[in-house]
């Protein structure tokens, strides 16, 4: 990368090293360590520990048979221990490897995130250990995922990972990335910087499956700059304990009738407090954009947001948010935003917060369902995600990692 | 076992603190239908309510006995396990739960592509198994999506409330059609083992199904028993006030 370039982002990152997020508990960054020991390259990932394997698993991350995905990254605390792909037409690669591959990468490097957002942007900068690469090349199609795990397993350790995802036109890109710690308990911090470019008529699909500790803190900082007629899908699943977690991922459609498409999932055990948004600014003429967020607490904070800004011609947006509150203690906060900047523009939005109604699981009972069988059928009903636009297989695939997750629900 | 299957014994219903039913006792025997007229607000959805078991409907006095058995007490998961369904005026979304799925819910371990396949194309809601249970159906939609459901439980007794309402004429023959196959209408008599209980405000339903006995229910009591076509051809005639009139006569009398 030009030295130059690179010197003005650790200045930005610098000067913004104390700069406080605009959102979440604030997370004292110097009770976390930095280093961790080197893990080795791993070949063939299905030889990782049985129970490595499993948490990677329960985070949608398959390595015992790879034939069903179209390459696979694992990084495990600072190191990058396996990079590989399967079908043509993609790259997956550490994205230090790619720095050194792609002169060009640096023009994408902290384009669609700002270094100095906050202090945890400007310490992925300042102490970047790694991330991935993945770009699917001008008109490829994978049909089977490419799939990337983030895997914690030191203690305090604060992972900071910046990670590039690139199609180019007229691809089409599946992305699972499954995110997980190898303790129970230990406290960790993941910092993960995720940024996005979807070029003229590409279409991806970003699947994101959380698995942390109640210990663990996360502060994702994602954006995606969508060119015309460019589809970006995001789907994200929280359903495990998290202590604290905070994101607020931006997609940009810049180009003419661009779409981004938002799909969440999230559960908050008592001690869990989340605090989840989704942002789309549609500025290109015709764009579109439709945000689904699905909450349940059990006795956790959740703040659910939805912002939607549409400053072009025939835009048209839509947000829903849907909270459940299962027994007596936890929060859910909705919060749905919309932002119209000229006529013509259709941004709409509906929210709803509460408890199962009594009504709904009468109605269940009187077909001969228990309580308990209507209230269960009514909460996996609420949970189930019908995506459009999402290859059959991998809707599958998330229905199922939900519905194991469902288990400890009930 | 006597060959009264249903059997309710100066029942009185209480909602929200409020005594709806005072008194209502009616019997039933196996492969009977029944049909419950009367004037809005007169009591009969609350009836139904009280027999399916459902916990703000509250029983203060009386009973309910069916199959021998007395289910007063009982939750209306039992009851319909003990083979009592129902068909709601106006049943709620349940956003997320699939028709398919209550489907396959009331077959009860018997459920098969198939047979949830082969119901469907019965009640012509083939497209409708993979929508979510009541959501954007149509007053026809929704009455032919309850009786598909309880073609797949298959109760001994059928709760039917307003199967006309809100229905068009081209579905009205459907749902006469499915009742009347839930109803074992096909059956000769004597072999008919399932019974219905229909609440109709209109009497409109008369006209597709069958009905042995009929009920008009005024404030909360059966003002009269009798013939369902005689009974609707007075209230056609003279409309609910005379009955109305007509109970308060002997009311008074009595």
């Amino acid at each position: 990368m030009a030295d130059k370039k690179i010197a003005a982002n650790k200045d930005k990152a610098r000067a913004a090293a104390a700069k406080p997020a605009a959102l979440g508990e604030d997370i004292d960054l110097g009770t976390y360590v930095s280093s961790a020991e080197e893990q080795p390259y791993e070949a063939d990932p299905s030889r990782l520990p049985d129970k490595v394997k499993q948490q990677m698993l329960d985070a949608g991350v398959i390595l015992d048979d790879p034939s069903q995905r179209a390459g696979t990254f694992i990084q495990m605390d600072n190191a990058p221990v396996h990079s590989s792909i399967r079908e043509e037409g993609v790259e997956v690669l550490p994205v230090s490897q790619a720095l050194d591959k792609y002169d060009w990468l640096s023009d994408y490097w902290w384009r669609a995130v700002a270094v100095n957002t906050d202090k945890y942007t400007a310490n992925v900068e300042l102490n970047q250990h790694n991330g991935y690469f993945i770009r699917a090349l001008p008109g490829s199609k994978t049909v089977y995922p490419v799939q990337a795990c983030l895997y914690l397993t030191k203690a305090r350790l604060a992972q900071n990972v910046h990670n590039i995802i690139i199609a180019e036109e007229d691809s089409e890109l599946h992305i699972i990335t499954g995110c997980a710690t190898a303790s129970e308990e230990e406290a960790g911090l993941h910092l993960g910087v995720s940024e996005f470019y979807i070029k003229r008529g590409a279409r991806v699909t970003f699947t994101m499956i959380h698995n942390w500790n109640p210990e663990v803190a996360v502060r994702p900082r994602s954006a995606a700059i969508v060119e015309e007629d460019g589809l970006f899908l995001n789907n994200y699943v929280l359903m495990k304990p998290v202590r604290s977690l905070q994101t607020n991922p931006t997609v940009i459609c810049e180009g003419d009738n661009a779409a981004a498409r938002f799909n969440s999932v999230l559960v908050a055990d008592a001690g869990s407090s989340l605090d989840v948004g989704s942002r789309v600014i549609l500025n290109g003429r015709g764009t579109k954009t439709e945000i689904i967020s699905r909450a349940i607490t059990t006795g956790g904070y959740i703040v659910a947001r939805g912002y939607v800004e549409g400053n072009a011609p025939d835009v048209k947006g839509h947000l829903e948010c849907r909270g459940l509150i299962l027994g007596e203690q936890g929060v859910i906060y909705a919060v749905p935003e919309l932002k119209g900047t000229l006529a013509g523009i259709d941004l709409s939005h509906e929210a709803a917060v509460g408890k199962i109604a009594e009504e709904e699981v009468e109605y269940l009972m009187a077909r001969g369902l228990t309580r308990d069988e209507a209230t269960a059928t009514i909460v996996r009903g609420f949970l189930r995600v019908d995506i459009e636009g999402l290859p059959p297989a991998l809707g599958a695939e998330l229905q199922r990692a939900i519905e194991t997750s469902e288990q400890d629900l009930m | 076992m006597s060959d009264v299957a249903l059997s309710i014994e100066q029942l009185a219903v209480e909602v929200e603190g409020r005594e709806i039913l005072h008194n209502v006792s009616l019997q039933m025997k196996f492969g009977e239908t029944h049909v419950l007229f009367g004037p809005n607000g007169s009591g009969k959805t609350t009836l139904l309510m009280a027999i399916m078991g459902f916990p703000r409907y509250r029983i203060t006095r009386g009973k309910i006995v069916f199959q021998g058995k007395d289910v007063t007490g009982l939750p209306p998961d039992e009851r319909a396990r003990l083979g009592i369904g129902m068909s709601f005026q106006r049943p709620p979304v349940v956003r997320g739960v699939k028709t398919r799925d209550m489907v396959a819910a009331c077959l009860r371990g018997k459920e098969s592509e198939e047979r949830i396949g082969e119901l469907a194309e019965r009640a012509d809601l083939t497209d409708f198994l993979d929508r979510e249970i009541n959501y954007g159906f149509s007053g026809g939609e929704i009455k032919r999506s309850e009786l598909m459901q309880l073609l797949a439980q298959r109760p001994a007794l059928t709760l039917i409330d307003e199967p006309e309402s809100g229905v068009d004429l081209v579905n009205i023959s459907l749902i006469g059609e499915l009742l009347n196959n839930l109803l074992e209408k096909d059956c000769p008599i004597p072999d008919r083992k399932c019974m219905g209980l229909i609440i109709t405000h209109t009497g409109h339903i008369l006209d597709y199904v069958n009905a042995r006995t009929g009920y008009v229910m005024c404030d909360g009591v059966i003002g009269c028993e009798g013939d369902p076509h005689e009974i609707l051809a007075t209230i056609r005639e003279k409309g609910y006030e005379e009955c109305i009139a007509c109970f308060l006569r002997r009311d008074k009398g009595g």
